[in-house]
C-alpha cells in the first residue's frame, strides 16, 4: 500500500534531502522588470512554439513571480499566434526543468489568506495550461519537482530524458506544505489514488523509467554522448526534437492522449470507483500517517483531506480545499521549522572557509571498523583514492566487505551498475601497513576511543606522511586538543566526528582547536562536502556540541528508568515528542558501553550538572554484557532476523536495585518529556553561549541531522523561539527545585526568557 | 609498429589514445607531394598480403544453419590453400578471430586448421576483440613477422550466429555441479528436489555490453542522434550499400568469395544478404531499438551473419622467394587520423576507403565526426578536423550492411577488398577502419603492390 512508505519518510526526515530551491528574492528595485523578458522566451518552429525557460540569476529554474508573469505573457502570445498549432515547454538549463516554487515567495506572506491567494493564482495558471486548445508537451530533463511537477502534469503530454538527473516528485510535504497548484487534484487522476498518496506523503524523487511505468510521463528519451556538440547541449536539443515530433503527432492525431487501459488498470479503476473502498483507503492512510507522525505533522493530514475533498465533492471544492489548506499549512510552526531546516541545510552544504590550498586526492583511513569502513564507503565513490588500513586481516576483511556490501546494495536499488561498483572499488586499497602513506593528503583515524592508542597512532602516522598531510581524528568525545598534544604539527590536526551508520547519517561535525589552521579546516569541510555530508564546524571541548547535548538527556533518561518508567514507555514518550528514535532504543544503538564511557568522561569534565541517573546503572549493564544492539541485549533483547524487540527481562531487577522514588509533581508524561528535552536544549544554548557553536543555525542542523531532535520543532534553537524561552525557563525552575542544578537554565537562555524580542532565528 | 592498443572513445575511427607519436612529426615534414610514392622505410620489413578469401556471407539460419563455427573457418582455410597452392607445412602460425565462442571449440583456430589439414606442428591461437577480431588476428601476424619470429602467417576470422551457446541459469549450473560432487543418493535427491521453475530459465549470450549494459543497436541510435544523423540519411546510406554490393556482385568483383559445398546442402557461392530495396520500403520500417522515435531500423543495420575469412600474410622477401605475386603492403596502426599521421598521408592521398558499416547511423556519425572541427578539438586534441573521406572512393563494393557482418570475420574481408579494389581501380593507398564494442577501433593503411 502506497501510504505506508509515505510515512517512513517523516520519521526519517533527517535522512532525506530537501529539493526545493531557496532562490534569492529579486530586489524590489530590480529594473530589469521593465525590460525584455529574461526568464521565458519562445521560438516558433514551423507550427510548433518552443517555450524555453532559463532563470539567468540562478543555477535552477524556480516558479518565481517573474517566471510566472513572463510565462503567462508568452502563453498568451502563443495562443494568439495562428501559425502555432502546438507548443513544447522546455528548460535551457542542463539538469533542471523546474526545481519547484520559490520558497521565499511563500515566506514573504504574512497571513494564510495571502498564501491561499498565491496558490489560487498557480491553480488558475495551470488550469489555463490544462485547458489549452493547443496541445502543450512538457520536455523534461533534470529535476522536475514541486511546482515544476504540477506545471508538467497540467500539460497535455510529457517527454522526459532518462538522465540520472531527471527526477520527478512532490517534496512539499518535507517542508510541511502540500502541492498547492493543483497537484493534490491532478495526481490521483494521473497515477491513481494509492500512487498519488505515495508520492505526496513521502515526497520521494521518482526516476524517469519509474515515472513512465506509473503513467507520470508518456515517453522517454535517452541522454546522448559526445557528438558534434557537448553531450548536455545536444541532449536538450534532441529532447526538443522528439518533443516537437510528439506535439505534431498530437495535432495530427497520430498520438492519442487517452491511453489504452490495461486489464489491471480497468480493475483498479473499477475498485476505486466504489465509495466504500475509497473510504477505507482514506481511513487506512490516515491511520498510518497518525501512527508514523504521532500527529505532530499537519501536512500529510491536509494532503489526505485535500485529495478526499476533490474526489468526493468535485473539483471546485477540491481546488478550494487545496488552496485553503496550503495557506493554513504555510502558517504552521511545523512548516516554518522544516523550511528553516531546509535553509540551514543549504547553508551547511557550503564551505565558509574557502577553497583549500590543495584538494585531497589520496585519503587514508585508519581502522576498518564500522566507522572507518563507513567513511571509506562514502569517500571511495567520489573519485578519491582511498586507503583502508587495519591491524588485522580479519578486521580489514570485515571492513572491505562492509564497503562492498554498501555499494552492492546500491545496485539492488538500481542506483549504480555492477560495473560502476567494480570500477569504484578499484580506488580502494586495503592494507595492514603504512605503505603509500607518503602520498596521503589526509589521514582520518577511526581507531578505538582511547587517548593512549590515539597518541600512538598519531606518532606512527606522522613518521610516514608528507608535510602537507592533514590528520583528522574521528572521535565522539575525546577533546581534540588532548589528542593533538601528541602531534608535531597541531595546526594540521582536526576532529571529524561522523555518525553511525556513516552512509546513512548526513551530519558531519568538524571540530577545530585554537591551533587548527584555517586551511586545514577548509580542507576537512571540502572532503566532508564531497562525501555528501551536511557539515557543522564547532569549537573544541569535552563532547564538542552533539555529544555534549546528548549526554544530559541520556543521564535524564537513565533517571527516568530508575524512577520506574519502563524502556517501552520511555521510548513512547520520546517518539511522542517527535524524536524519530526513542531514548532507550537510541542508547542501545549508540552502545551502552559508549554511553557509560561518555557519561563518565563528561561527568568528570562538567561536574554535577551532568548528573541525573546513576552511571552505575549503565556500568552494571555493561558488566552483565548488555551493551546494546551489538551484543544482542541492552534495554531490549534483539533477535537476529526479527524486527520487533522485547524489553530485556533481566533489566527489571537491575533497575530495581537502583530504584528511585519519583516525585509526582514532576513525573507526569508531559513533565518527563520536558525534563528530557529541556536538558538537551539548555546544553545546546550553553554551547552557543560558550562559543562552541558558530550560530543557532548550525546548532539546529547538528541536533536534527546528528541526534534526531524532532524535525517538526526545527532544532533546539527554533524550539526555544517557538515555545518561548520564558515558558521553558519556568518549567526548568520547577524541575530544578526537585533535582537541583541539572536543570539550572544557562545565562543566554535566561536572557531570552527576560526579553521576548530576543530570538535565535530572525 | 604497435597494434592491439585499445582506444578510449566509442567511435574508434578516431583514436584519442595518448600514445607518443615521436616519429609522426618527422613524417609529416616529409609530405610534400600529394602522394608519397611508397610508405616503405629503410630497415623495416615490408609485409604483404598475398591472398584473401572468404566463404559466402549468409544470413544466419540459412544454408549454414547446421554447421559449427570451425566448419566455416575450415572452409575458408581450404579455400585459401586451394587458391594459393600453398604447401600445408609452409605456414609458421595460424591466428583466428571470433566473438561469440562455441565452448566446444574455444580455440577455433586450432580445430579449423587441423581439420583443414595443416600440420599439427603449426601453432594456432584464437583472438577476440569484438567486431575487429580478425583485424587483430592480422595485426598479430604482422607483429610476429616484424619481430622476426615468423615469415608466413594465415590469419582469419569466423562468426557463426545460427547457433549460439545458450546456458542454463547460474542457479541451475550451481545445482548441477553440486550434483556431480554429491556422494549419496540422499544428497542427490535433495539437490534435485531443490530445483525450482526459476532454475530453468535459460541464459542467452549477452546482447548488451557487459560494462555498460547497453546493446549495440541502442548505442548506435544514440550515436546517430548525438551527431544529428537523420533517418533519411541512414536509409540512403543503407540503400547505397546494398545497391553498390549488388553491382559489385553482378560484375563479379567480389572475387574473394569462394564457393563452398555445405555438407548435406547445396553449394553456396554468393552472399545472400544483398537486397537493394527502395527508399519507400525502407521508410516503412519501425525503429528496432529506441521506440518510438529512434532512427536505427533492421534495414539500416547490419544483419546477423554466418561466415569466415582467411588471408595469407608474408614478409615480402618470403613471398617473392616462394614465387607469389603479392597484392598489397599492410601497414597497420590505430585510428584513421592517427594512422594517416603516422604514415605521413592526408585524406586526399587515399584512393580506396573501406570502413566497417555496423549501422548506417554509426558510419554516418563517424563521417560527421571526422568532418567536425569541434569534435577534433574537444575529443581528439587536434587543432582541426581530419576531413571526411570522399564518397566516390568509399565502400564502393558494398559493406557490412549489405554483404553481412560475421563479427569475427569482417576485418579480413575489409583488407582483402581494399587490396582487390586497388588492383581493380588502380590507386596507390587504401584505408581500412572498423569500430568495435567496448569503445575500441582499428585502422590500417594498405599500399598497392607494384604490378
Amino acid at each position: 500500500m502506497a501510504g505506508v512508505r509515505a510515512l517512513g519518510a517523516l520519521s526519517r526526515i533527517t535522512a532525506r534531502r530537501y529539493v526545493l530551491s531557496g532562490k534569492i528574492v529579486l530586489n524590489s528595485f530590480d529594473l530589469s522588470f521593465f525590460l525584455a523578458r529574461t526568464h521565458v522566451n519562445y521560438e516558433v518552429k514551423e507550427d510548433v512554439a518552443v517555450i524555453r525557460m532559463n532563470d539567468p540569476n540562478s543555477k535552477v529554474n524556480t516558479l518565481s513571480v517573474r517566471m510566472q508573469n513572463e510565462m503567462i505573457e508568452v502563453f498568451d502570445e502563443v495562443l494568439a499566434n495562428d501559425a502555432v498549432q502546438s507548443a513544447v515547454l522546455i528548460s535551457s538549463k542542463p539538469g533542471c526543468f523546474i526545481a519547484g516554487a520559490d520558497i521565499n515567495m511563500i515566506q514573504a506572506c504574512n497571513t494564510s489568506e495571502e498564501v491561499t491567494k498565491l496558490s489560487q493564482e498557480g491553480q488558475k495558471m495551470f488550469e489555463r495550461i490544462e485547458k489549452s486548445p493547443k496541445p502543450i508537451v512538457a520536455a523534461i530533463n533534470g529535476s522536475c519537482l514541486g511546482g515544476g511537477l504540477e506545471f508538467a502534469i497540467a500539460c497535455q503530454y510529457r517527454v522526459a530524458t532518462k538522465s540520472k538527473k531527471t527526477v520527478l516528485g512532490t517534496p512539499e510535504v518535507m517542508l510541511g506544505l502540500l502541492p498547492g497548484a493543483g497537484g493534490t487534484q491532478r495526481l490521483p487522476k494521473m497515477v491513481g489514488i494509492p500512487g498519488a498518496f505515495d508520492m505526496m506523503l513521502t515526497g520521494r524523487n521518482i526516476k524517469a523509467d519509474k515515472a513512465k511505468k506509473m503513467g507520470l510521463v508518456h515517453q522517454l528519451v535517452d541522454p546522448l554522448g559526445p557528438g558534434l556538440k557537448s553531450p548536455e547541449e545536444r541532449t536538450i536539443e534532441y529532447l526538443e526534437e522528439v518533443a516537437i515530433q510528439c506535439a505534431r503527432g498530437i495535432v495530427h492525431k497520430k498520438i492519442s492522449l487517452t491511453k489504452k487501459k490495461g486489464m489491471m488498470q480497468k480493475v483498479q479503476d473499477y475498485v476505486m470507483g466504489i465509495a466504500f473502498v475509497r473510504q477505507q483507503i482514506y481511513k487506512n492512510v490516515n491511520g498510518k500517517v497518525m501512527k508514523m507522525s504521532k500527529g505532530l505533522y499537519p501536512a500529510p493530514l491536509k494532503i489526505i483531506e485535500s485529495v478526499k475533498t476533490g474526489l468526493e465533492q468535485g473539483p471546485d471544492s477540491g481546488y478550494l480545499a487545496e488552496a485553503q489548506n496550503f495557506g493554513k499549512l504555510a502558517m504552521t510552526s511545523e512548516s516554518h521549522a522544516l523550511i528553516g531546516l531546509y535553509h540551514g541545510q543549504v547553508a551547511c552544504k557550503k564551505n565558509r572557509f574557502g577553497v583549500p590550498e590543495r584538494p585531497v586526492k589520496n585519503l587514508a583511513i585508519l581502522g576498518a571498523g564500522l566507522m572507518g569502513a563507513g567513511i571509506a564507503q562514502v569517500t571511495v565513490d567520489k573519485g578519491i583514492h582511498t586507503v583502508l588500513k587495519d591491524t588485522t586481516v580479519e578486521g580489514l576483511s570485515r571492513g572491505q566487505q562492509q564497503v562492498y556490501k554498501g555499494l552492492n546494495d546500491k545496485i539492488k536499488k538500481k542506483a549504480i551498475t555492477s560495473f560502476e561498483r567494480d570500477s569504484t572499488l578499484s580506488s580502494l586499497t586495503g592494507q595492514l601497513d603504512y605503505s603509500g602513506f607518503e602520498k596521503a593528503d589526509m589521514v582520518i583515524e577511526a581507531v578505538f576511543e582511547d587517548i593512549n592508542i590515539k597518541h600512538r597512532v598519531i606518532k606512527e602516522v606522522e613518521a610516514v606522511i608528507p608535510p602537507h598531510c592533514i590528520f583528522a581524528t574521528n572521535t565522539s568525545a575525546l577533546p581534540i586538543k588532548d589528542i593533538a598534544a601528541a602531534s608535531m604539527r597541531p595546526e594540521k590536526v582536526i576532529g571529524m566526528h561522523y555518525f553511525s551508520p556513516v552512509d546513512k547519517m548526513q551530519l558531519l561535525e568538524i571540530i577545530t582547536t585554537d591551533k587548527t589552521s584555517k586551511d586545514t579546516t577548509a580542507s576537512a569541510v571540502a572532503v566532508g562536502l564531497k562525501q555528501g555530508k551536511v557539515i557543522i564546524v564547532v569549537g573544541d571541548g569535552p563532547g564538542f556540541y552533539t555529544t555534549r547535548c546528548l549526554a544530559p538527556m541520556l543521564a535524564e533518561a537513565v533517571r527516568v528508568l530508575q524512577e520506574g518508567v519502563n524502556p517501552k514507555k520511555l521510548d513512547a514518550l520520546t517518539t511522542g515528542f517527535g524524536f524519530p528514535v526513542g531514548a532507550a532504543t537510541l542508547a542501545d544503538e549508540v552502545g551502552i558501553d559508549v554511553a557509560a564511557h561518555v557519561a563518565e568522561d563528561l561527568g568528570k569534565a562538567f561536574g554535577s550538572r551532568f548528573g541525573g541517573g546513576n552511571v552505575d546503572v549503565l556500568k552494571t549493564m555493561v558488566e552483565r554484557g548488555f551493551k546494546g544492539r551489538k551484543s544482542g541485549k541492552g534495554c531490549y533483547v534483539y533477535t537476529p532476523g526479527l524486527k520487533s524487540k522485547d524489553v530485556n527481562p533481566d533489566i527489571d531487577d537491575l533497575l530495581e536495585k537502583f530504584k528511585l522514588t519519583p516525585n509526582p509533581s514532576v513525573s507526569s508524561d508531559s513533565d518527563v518529556q520536558y525534563r528530557l528535552v529541556s536538558r538537551f536544549v539548555n546544553e545546546a544554548v550553553m554551547c552557543l553561549q560558550e562559543g562552541i557553536l558558530n550560530g543557532p543555525v548550525e546548532g539546529d542542523i547538528g541536533a536534527v541531522f546528528g541526534l534526531g531532535f524532532p524535525p517538526c520543532l526545527g532544532g533546539p534553537f527554533r524550539f526555544v523561539d517557538t515555545f518561548g524561552a520564558d515558558k521553558l525557563v519556568e518549567k526548568m525552575r520547577r524541575y530544578e527545585e526537585v533535582y537541583g542544578n541539572h536543570f539550572t537554565p544557562c545565562q543566554l537562555l535566561l536572557d531570552h526568557a527576560k526579553d521576548s524580542n530576543k530570538r535565535f532565528h530572525k | 609498429m604497435k597494434w592491439g592498443q585499445p582506444l578510449s572513445l566509442t567511435l574508434i575511427v578516431f583514436s584519442t589514445a595518448t600514445r607518443s607519436l615521436s616519429t609522426s612529426v618527422q613524417l609529416h615534414a616529409q609530405v610534400q607531394t600529394k602522394s608519397k610514392k611508397t610508405l616503405a622505410k629503410p630497415g623495416v620489413k615490408n609485409i604483404v598480403l598475398v591472398e584473401g578469401v572468404r566463404t559466402p556471407f549468409l544470413l544466419s539460419g540459412t544454408t549454414y544453419a547446421d554447421l559449427m563455427p570451425h566448419d566455416l573457418a575450415r572452409a575458408a582455410l581450404q579455400g585459401l590453400l586451394h587458391k594459393t597452392s600453398l604447401p600445408k607445412d609452409a605456414v609458421d602460425y595460424i591466428i583466428y578471430g571470433t566473438v561469440i565462442q562455441e565452448v566446444k571449440t574455444s580455440n577455433v583456430a586450432r580445430e579449423a586448421s587441423l581439420g583443414a589439414g595443416f600440420s599439427d606442428k603449426i601453432p594456432s591461437h584464437t583472438v577476440t576483440m569484438a567486431c575487429i577480431s580478425s583485424n587483430v588476428a592480422m595485426t598479430t601476424g604482422v607483429g610476429l613477422i616484424t619481430a622476426g619470429q615468423c615469415d608466413t602467417i594465415v590469419a582469419g576470422g569466423v562468426e557463426f550466429m545460427s547457433d549460439v551457446p545458450i546456458r542454463h541459469s547460474r542457479k541451475m549450473r550451481k545445482t548441477m555441479l553440486a550434483l556431480n560432487r554429491a556422494k549419496t543418493l540422499g544428497q542427490r535427491l535433495s539437490l534435485i528436489g531443490s530445483i525450482r521453475m526459476a532454475h530453468l530459465t535459460p541464459e542467452l549470450p549477452a546482447v548488451a555490453e557487459f560494462s555498460t549494459a547497453e546493446t549495440m543497436g541502442h548505442s548506435a541510435d544514440r550515436l546517430a542522434a548525438a551527431f544529428g544523423v537523420t533517418r533519411l540519411e541512414q536509409d540512403e546510406f543503407a540503400l547505397r550499400s546494398h545497391t553498390l554490393a549488388k553491382q559489385a556482385q553482378d560484375a563479379g568483383l567480389l572475387s574473394d568469395v569462394i564457393s563452398f559445398k555445405v555438407p548435406g546442402r547445396d553449394t553456396v557461392a554468393k552472399d545472400n544478404g544483398i537486397r537493394p530495396s527502395s527508399m519507400e520500403q525502407l521508410a516503412k520500417l519501425k525503429p528496432a531499438f529506441i521506440k518510438p522515435h529512434g532512427t536505427v531500423t533492421a534495414a539500416n543495420s547490419s544483419f546477423l551473419t554466418d561466415g569466415a575469412s582467411a588471408v595469407l600474410i608474408m614478409s615480402e622477401e618470403k613471398a617473392l622467394a616462394m614465387g607469389y605475386k603479392p597484392k598489397a603492403y599492410l601497414r597497420p596502426a590505430y585510428g584513421t587520423p592517427k594512422v594517416l599521421a603516422r604514415a605521413g598521408l592526408t585524406m586526399d592521398d587515399i584512393d580506396v576507403f573501406e570502413f566497417h558499416e555496423a549501422f548506417a547511423g554509426q558510419i554516418m556519425a563517424n563521417l560527421k565526426a571526422l568532418d567536425s572541427d569541434w569534435f577534433a578539438q574537444t575529443y581528439m586534441g587536434r587543432k582541426a578536423k581530419v576531413g571526411a573521406p570522399a564518397m566516390e572512393k568509399f565502400n564502393l563494393w558494398g559493406g557490412s550492411l549489405s554483404l553481412g557482418h560475421p563479427f569475427g570475420a569482417t576485418g579480413c574481408r575489409l583488407v582483402t577488398t581494399v587490396a582487390h579494389r586497388l588492383l581493380k581501380e588502380g590507386g596507390q593507398y587504401g584505408l581500412v577502419a572498423a569500430c568495435a564494442a567496448g569503445g575500441q577501433g582499428h585502422a590500417m593503411v594498405i599500399e598497392a603492390y607494384p604490378q
